[in-house]
Formats: structure tokens, C-alpha cells, sequence
């Protein structure tokens, strides 16, 4: 007979270590926009329901980010920024992070097809496979696009809120997406022009290290372009009203003159103030992506009095 | 020695173990509530398990 508690282990993992493979930080984002999505549908599910199905979109989001530790636990281990992360730092073993990866996917994706229905866990089931698979263990090492390619991963969860409440795929659940997918550039290449990082140790393809800043700062204005077309034509649609129009129009003229005045630069601007400018556009970046789905959130909460949204202009 | 016998390992799991209870009775609690939520919702359905037999 076997007895777990006689193999002695240097130290014992505690709960909040094992929480802490699910990326708690990643997880608030999502809670947030998987809410929002729901919330915004134009049908209501019974608040058990979508207390559910936000809780295991969540804990699916925390679960392919455990396979990505697991995954990364090489190259986390080099940089800085991870080496505490809970396998590189030894807290938990790797087949541990595996097993809760493995065993939280299937536990989320089945527990939100039963409360909400299939098509939702099938769109958590794809995220999880694209997160952990796709941009992990392929993509993140192989190609300097790896922000683009992952930021569709975080895009998901306001796409399966919507669905979760709906049953299908709209332009507005596609337009929820779409905000989230094409603003990760900018937001994480702002970063990665301030921050002097260790991801070329690590061996993983940066677009600042394989393409420059220059290009970098171009590829930050080109998404900036794109992105704002598409936050402002989201106003149109059943999601957003006059005071998502207002928040929108504002946010998108700052962003767009951040992302304009960083094209302009050159290294040696930028080092003369410290990065002043990437590191305001970054700052912006996260108050952007905060106020468009809140306002997203407030029109669909006034909605109830027969306000938010256009129709009671 | 007793079979029983309190080891300084034990203290230190039993924070997790109160932990991972907790978290397997939410579980329990939360698939009660949808349960309910979902058979109280009208267009629940019992399968039929006898063919041919009318109320």
C-alpha cells in the first residue's frame, strides 16, 4: 500500500499556487468581457445561468493558460518577468499543471454546454485548443506575428458571453471580437518598445528583435487604423448608442494621435525622454479597452428603462 | 506507533484540504442551483421511458 503523505517533498504547493497557474490577472479580463458579452445580448439568460457560464468561461480561460505555463515552463524559467511563475520557480511539478490544464478544459467546456449551450462550449473548446496549441506550443516560437495570433485567444470570451445568451454568432459578437483581436498589437508592441525584455534569450521572436522599432512603430499605427474603423462602426450595431459613440469617438482620436506621435519617433527621440510617449499610449491602451466595453455594458443596462442604444432617440 | 499519528505534514495540508472541500461543496451547490434553474424553466421535458403508455 501506498501512502502520498510518506514521499517527502521539499515544499508542499498550496492552494493560491495552484490558482496561480490560471493566470488570475488574464482571468479578471475575461470574466469582465465574457460578462459584457452576455449582458449585451439581446435575449436574457436566468442569472444562475450566466453566474455559470461566465464562472467556466473563466475557469476554461485559466485552464488553457495552466497548459501554457505548462507548456512554457523552459522559457519562463529564463526571463525575468516569469521566473516566479509556479514550475519554473519549482512550486508546482510540471505534470501537475498538465493534469489541472487537462482536467479544468474538459470540466469547463462540458459544465458550459450544459448551462448554456453546445455552440458556447464548442467556441471555449476551440480557444483553449488555439491558446494552448496553436499559439503555445507552435506559433509563439516561430513567427515575430505571435502577438496577433495569441491576442485572437483573449479575443474569444465576449464571442462566447454573446453566444451563451443568443445560441449564435452575430456581427455583434464578430465586432466584440474584433476589438479585442486587433487592439492586443498595439497594446503589447507599446510594451515591448519601453520594456527592455528578455524574450530573445528565451529564443522567442519578438517583432521589435526580428523586424526593428521602426517597423514595430509602423505595425502599431497600421493595427491603430484598422482597430479604430472598427471601434467606431460597432456604434451602429445593437450593442452600441449614442453614449458609446461619445466614449468611442474620444477614446479612438486619442489612441489614433498616441499611435500617429510613436510613428514619428525615432529610437533616439524615444531615449531621450524615456519612452514617454509609448509608455502614455500603453497606459491609454489599457483605459481603452476598459471604457469601450463598459460603455458596451452601460447602454445595455439602461436598455431595461427603455434607454441606451438608439432606439429611444 | 499509532497509526494515526499527527505529522507536521499534515498541519500544512490541512489548509488546502479545507480548501479543496470548499470548492467541491460550491460545486455541488452550483450544479444543484442550475439543475433547478433549468427543470423550474418550462420547457423541461422528462424522458418517456414506456412507450405505448397514456395518461
Amino acid at each position: 500500500m501506498t501512502d502520498a503523505t510518506n514521499i517527502p517533498r521539499e515544499y508542499d504547493p498550496t492552494l493560491g499556487d495552484y490558482f496561480a497557474l490560471l493566470k488570475p490577472r488574464v482571468m479578471s479580463l475575461v470574466v469582465f468581457t465574457a460578462f459584457v458579452g452576455l449582458f449585451a445580448a439581446p435575449t436574457a439568460l436566468h442569472p444562475v445561468e450566466a453566474f455559470a457560464a461566465v464562472l467556466f468561461i473563466a475557469i476554461g480561460a485559466g485552464a488553457s493558460g495552466a497548459l501554457n505555463m505548462w507548456w512554457d515552463a523552459d522559457i519562463d524559467a529564463i526571463m525575468r518577468r516569469t521566473a516566479s511563475r509556479p514550475i519554473p520557480s519549482g512550486r508546482v511539478e510540471p505534470g501537475e499543471a498538465l493534469a489541472i490544464g487537462v482536467g479544468l478544459s474538459g470540466l469547463a467546456v462540458v459544465m458550459l454546454g450544459l448551462s448554456a449551450n453546445l455552440l458556447a462550449a464548442g467556441l471555449l473548446a476551440f480557444t483553449i485548443v488555439f491558446y494552448a496549441v496553436i499559439y503555445s506550443m507552435w506559433l509563439k516560437r516561430s513567427t515575430p506575428q505571435n502577438i496577433v495570433i495569441g491576442g485572437a485567444a483573449g479575443a474569444f470570451p465576449p464571442m462566447i458571453g454573446w453566444v451563451c445568451a443568443t445560441g449564435e454568432v452575430t456581427v455583434e459578437a464578430w465586432l466584440m471580437f474584433a476589438l479585442i483581436f486587433m487592439w492586443t498589437p498595439p497594446h503589447f508592441w507599446a510594451l515591448a518598445l519601453f520594456m527592455r525584455s528578455d524574450y530573445d534569450d528565451a529564443g522567442v521572436p519578438m517583432l521589435t528583435v526580428t523586424h526593428g522599432r521602426k517597423t514595430t512603430r509602423a505595425h502599431i499605427l497600421v493595427y491603430t487604423i484598422l482597430l479604430a474603423g472598427l471601434a467606431v462602426a460597432a456604434a451602429a450595431t445593437s450593442i452600441g448608442g449614442p453614449i458609446y459613440l461619445t466614449i468611442a469617438v474620444i477614446l479612438n482620436v486619442l489612441f489614433l494621435k498616441g499611435a500617429v506621435d510613436i510613428w514619428r519617433r525615432d529610437e533616439a527621440q524615444a531615449e531621450a525622454d524615456s519612452y514617454k510617449v509609448e509608455r502614455s499610449f500603453f497606459k491609454l491602451s489599457l483605459l481603452y479597452l476598459f471604457l469601450h466595453f463598459g460603455a458596451i455594458l452601460f447602454e445595455a443596462l439602461l436598455k431595461p428603462w427603455g434607454l441606451g442604444g438608439w432606439a429611444w432617440l | 506507533m499509532a497509526l494515526n499519528q499527527e505529522h507536521e505534514l499534515h498541519q500544512r495540508r490541512r489548509g488546502r484540504n479545507i480548501g479543496v472541500g470548499l470548492l467541491l461543496v460550491s460545486f455541488i451547490v452550483l450544479v444543484f442551483a442550475l439543475t433547478f434553474v433549468k427543470v423550474a424553466q418550462g420547457d423541461f421535458e422528462l424522458p418517456r421511458t414506456e412507450t405505448g403508455v397514456t395518461e
